[in-house]
């Protein structure tokens, strides 16, 4: 495969959904796996001196086992979907931007299933070096009439001195698929890493809870989450921070929105071992169902005089009093509601470049749309 | 001059409990009218009656605008008529912009820009700053009114519903506020209606007539200035007393 664009055009239209430019225009880098195999992995030519892009089974084999960075975050016995990428692994991507590089455009990854019941096993390493800065757009989808699938998708992230990595995922499910991510980040002296996370679509079953440890100095960890559930779907997400360097800081904020029948269950965990350290949690939920749950469940373990540790959490329906606010201006209420919702999905809590904020925006607009 | 605004025998309860009881009142085309009351009277209840709000059970009586009944219209009904609140507490709004609302109020649709004339406005407001911010949402006192009047003239209503414009804003932004709303009612023939508890903004609104709500009924009509001096002299309950005496009510 030469490009992206030689994908089947169902292919690249699902993918286009979760951010990936089959153009490659604006990205640095391109990586597409698809069921059980890599399919496509370039690095653009401006770029070759600052990143480094492999398939993972390739870099297993160059780099003697990666046995610094492979399963070295995650305990691969931690349950059976850990044991199952460990065993059948299929492949995943090596992902390393080079000391000191600053790389402005976004790389961009796909993990893709397209087989009916598929269960796919990736496993990801990603390394941003002493002093570099990137972006990462992670798109995972699914075919429609997939039925039953399983993705399963360890990735390991390290963040060295002072480092900035900026990390978005975004799903696109279909309704039956079982989605498994495991992830977990090491973020050193001034090194910063943001993940973002967005899921609009309904799945069956999803239950993740990345881990950072920002084990260095000044170190910052940033989670965000925007997922808007629907039917029956089950979604089950948390973030954790260890904040054990001195001066480490750490945000968890999560949006939820719980349509139909869906469940959300919202979790967030920080917990200090350096007493001096600084952790903000910030969960709120909309319900937009009879039957639908949200259960936010914000834990802070905070050792030592010093810490400074906060959390808050809110579920509701929209107020309306924010309705009659803005019916007051002329919207009628659906466009009222339409409107809360959209705010509610408010991507600026995503610190995002311009070009992906606007791609996501869209999705929720179209998701406020819908309702 | 016919009436902008009619209410015959307007009875309302919030939450079962009756906020207004017997209220008649008619601002003519053009004409600002002011509503004096003391804290817990029902001044604001009526504004939020006439506007439409919900929560406010109209129990008996009529709301006529421009001679229809609008009584049982929702809010954005009687927005689209023509009907505006600048509201005293307004309402913040996690994720909706302040400019997401402007285009609202100036009927535009999100990916419209606003004229140049409208960007001016948001210049004499000095509200540029704040258009990406959350509406509201840890704005100062001054800040809220001045985004409230904003949206309120770009609205371009025919009936301004004015909640103590002049409460808790900075005298920079009440001069301009006033100013504005005047200049807005001169030109267009506009009338309002406004809450004020110290008479603030009448320095820069030119109001002929004014009424005393208190225990949830209108008591007395006479000039502002009047009453105003009246209520500072002996307080609203003598001060009603002393009108309706006068005026043999």
């Amino acid at each position: 495969m030469k490009s992206l664009r030689d994908l089947p055009g169902k292919v690249v239209k699902d993918a286009a959904n979760v951010g990936i430019d089959e153009r490659e225009e604006k990205r640095s880098a391109s990586f597409f796996h698809m069921d059980e195999a890599a399919l496509f992995s370039k690095v653009m030519e401006d770029y070759r001196d600052k990143i480094e892009l492999l398939d993972i089974k390739e870099a297993l084999k160059k780099y003697d086992g990666l046995k610094d960075y492979y399963w070295k975050l995650i305990d691969k016995n931690k349950d059976e979907y850990t044991k199952n990428a460990d065993e059948k692994i299929m492949g995943g991507y090596y992902m390393r931007i080079l000391p000191g590089q600053k790389v402005e455009v976004p790389l961009q990854s796909c993990m893709f299933i397209s087989k009916q019941k598929f269960k796919q096993y990736v496993h990801n390493i990603i390394i941003a070096e002493e002093g570099s800065e990137a972006q990462i757009i992670s798109g995972c989808a699914s075919s429609e009439g997939t039925g039953s699938a399983e993705h399963v998708g360890v990735s390991e992230f390290y963040i060295k001195k002072g480092a900035k990595l900026t990390f978005t995922m975004i799903h696109n499910w279909t309704p039956e698929t079982i989605v498994r991510p495991r992830s977990a980040a090491v973020v050193e002296d001034s090194a910063s890493f943001v993940s973002n996370y967005v899921i609009l679509k309904q799945v069956a079953d999803l239950q993740m809870y990345p881990t950072a440890y920002c084990k260095g100095k000044n170190s910052v960890a940033r989670f965000s989450s925007l997922m808007y559930a629907q039917g029956n779907s089950h979604m089950d997400v948390g973030s954790r921070v260890f904040l054990e360097g001195e001066g480490s800081r750490a945000e968890i904020i999560s949006r939820a929105i719980a349509k139909d029948a869906s469940t959300i269950i919202s979790r967030g965990d920080l917990r200090n071992t350096n007493p001096n350290v600084k952790g903000h949690l910030e969960c709120r939920g909309l319900l937009l169902g009879k039957e639908a749950v949200i259960h936010a469940i914000p834990e802070l373990l905070a050792k030592g005089e010093g810490s400074d540790m906060s959390h808050e959490a809110a579920v509701g329906r929209i107020a309306e009093k924010e309705i009659f606010y803005l019916m007051s201006r002329g919207m009628t209420k659906d466009e009222a509601t339409a409107l809360i919702i959209r705010g509610f999905l408010d991507t600026s809590i995503l610190n995002l470049p311009a070009e992906l904020d606007r791609t996501i925006k869209e999705m929720t607009e179209k998701v406020s749309e819908r309702l | 001059m016919p009436n902008i605004l009619e209410i015959k025998n307007l009875s309302v309860e919030i939450n079962k409990k009756k906020t207004l009881e017997n209220i008649n009142i008619a601002i003519e085309k053009g004409q600002i009218y002011v509503l004096f009351g003391p804290n817990g009277s029902g001044k604001t209840s009526l504004l939020m009656t006439i506007m439409g709000s919900p929560a406010y059970k109209v129990k008996r009586g009529d709301i006529f605008f421009e001679g229809r009944e609008i009584t049982k219209k929702t809010v954005d009904e009687r927005a689209r008529l023509g009907i505006s609140m600048g509201f005293q507490m307004p309402q913040d709004i996690r994720g909706v912009k302040l400019i997401d609302i402007l285009k609202i109020c100036a009927k535009k649709t999100p990916k419209e820009e606003l004229t140049q004339e409208e960007k001016a406005l948001v210049d004499k407001f000095n509200l540029k700053d704040l258009l990406d911010r959350d509406v509201n949402l840890d704005f100062s006192g001054g800040e809220k009114k001045r985004a409230e009047m904003l949206q309120l003239l770009l609205m371009k209503p025919k009936l301004l519903l004015l909640d103590e414009p002049d409460s808790g804003v900075d005298l920079e932004s009440l001069k301009l506020i006033g100013e504005e709303v005047q200049d807005y009612v001169r030109r267009t023939g506009a009338s309002a209606l406004v809450i004020t508890h110290q008479g603030d903004v009448l320095e820069y609104l030119k109001a002929k007539n004014a009424c005393v709500l208190l225990d949830s009924s209108i008591h007395c009509h006479n000039k502002p200035e009047v009453i105003l001096a009246d209520i500072r002299r002996r307080g609203y309950r003598e001060c009603v007393k002393c009108m309706e005496g006068k005026t043999g009510k």
